[in-house]
């Protein structure tokens, strides 16, 4: 386990009937003492040593990839946009995502992925507005992964419609797990500091679209969106910027505009 | 941070690569990291020398090969250097630079018995 953040499989929990689900599986681990005196001999002999460069060429972050790729084809069958939100603790993503929700749902089918180290309460919330929502507890993990993703999917049975990922709260490293999502979403309040996106550069770069949110706020506070801006472009140019604030509901049309096109994009195979 | 994942990740594919290519040690590993990868080194360190206790790579070196990071400017239209994913071109200080490399993650190779 992770002594700075606790980053480790093992612990992950995803909701549903009363099934708890182990990410660990036994398929990464089990090989443990299965190889030895697999060499060439199909023996190891003590002080006979065999050893030998190999090439390998790998992407350590493979596995998660083939997961991330898995998920992409089934959100692809299933004509689903997947988008995954992701942003620091308590930058408002939950209420976002619920007022999104009531505003799209008349028509638009609508499922929820939510990930936390723990509690169902985001679920909760979500389910509240009539749409379904799976709890993905990471345990100590601080991210979500293709993995996890592609099981909570297994509970939701979404067909022709968008699924809303809202990732752990961490700036850091969900960045760089693919999820098989079409977009990242990064959501920044205006109750953070207007530098997060230098901060933060990865998560910046990695994300298509930046929600800065509770501009309700703005006439309250320090904060200089324009700065902000300037600086998200700066680790990315290609960064559609959205002003939004759930709570006075300015900027929202927006935003469910965009979501709408992007799922229409995402039916005819042309993801935005 | 998410080194101890990464490191899982590492090991997943040693046992993978243990059976495909019949080894039974691991006596070294060459890690390429670009500076993009949003990797610390230092935590990569310390949390591979956890996660391959007790495995067929236990006790094993790990060599980090940093990779530069490549980048192009899209006002001068050539590769220029920048240090920082937000850093402005050197020469014209546009800010449209796009990073071309440096986000690499990979095993390069592997000394086995």
């Amino acid at each position: 386990m992770c002594t700075v953040c606790g980053c480790a499989e093992g612990e992950v929990k995803i909701e549903g009937g009363g099934h708890s689900h182990s990410a660990d599986h036994d398929h990464t681990h089990e090989n443990h003492d299965h190889h030895y005196g697999k060499g060439p001999a199909h023996a190891h002999a003590p002080g006979l040593s065999q050893a030998r460069m190999v090439q390998i060429e790998t992407d350590i972050l493979v596995k998660n990839n083939e997961y991330a790729q898995t998920n992409r084809a089934a959100f692809a069958d299933q004509n689903v946009l997947a988008l995954n939100l992701v942003s620091s603790p308590g930058s408002g993503k939950t209420t976002l995502l619920t007022q999104t929700i009531e505003a799209m749902k008349v028509d638009t089918n609508i499922a929820v992925i939510e990930g936390d180290q723990q509690t169902a309460n985001d679920a909760d919330r979500i389910r509240e507005t009539g749409v379904p929502a799976i709890q993905v507890n990471t345990g100590k993990g601080c991210h979500l992964d293709g993995h996890m993703v592609g099981h909570a999917m297994e509970h939701l049975n979404l067909k022709d419609g968008v699924l809303f990922i809202e990732n752990v709260g961490n700036l850091v490293c969900p960045a760089a797990f693919d999820l098989g999502e079409a977009h990242k979403v990064v959501i920044l309040s205006v109750t953070e500091g207007e530098d997060k996106p230098i901060k933060y550069p990865d998560m910046f770069h990695a994300s298509d679209v930046m929600l800065l949110t509770k501009i309700d706020l703005l006439p309250y506070l320090d904060f200089d969106a324009e700065k902000c801006m300037e600086y998200a472009r700066r680790v990315n140019p290609k960064i559609k910027i959205l002003q939004v604030s759930a709570k006075s509901g300015a900027g929202m049309d927006d935003w469910c505009a965009w979501v709408k096109a992007s799922q229409m994009m995402n039916e005819i195979g042309q993801g935005a | 941070m998410h080194e101890m994942s990464i490191c899982e990740g590492i090991v997943s594919v040693i046992e993978e690569q243990a059976i495909a290519q019949s080894f039974s040690k691991v006596k070294m590993v060459r890690l390429e990291i670009g500076p993009m990868a949003g990797v610390e080194t230092e935590a990569l360190k310390f949390s591979f020398d956890v996660v391959t206790k007790n495995g067929i790579a236990d006790g094993a070196r790990l060599e980090i090969v940093e990779l530069p990071i490549d980048a192009w400017c899209m006002v001068c239209a050539q590769q220029v250097a920048v240090k920082q994913r937000y850093d402005a071109c050197p020469k014209c200080e546009s800010y449209q630079v796009q990073i071309t490399g440096g986000d690499e993650l990979r095993i390069k190779e592997m000394e086995v018995d």
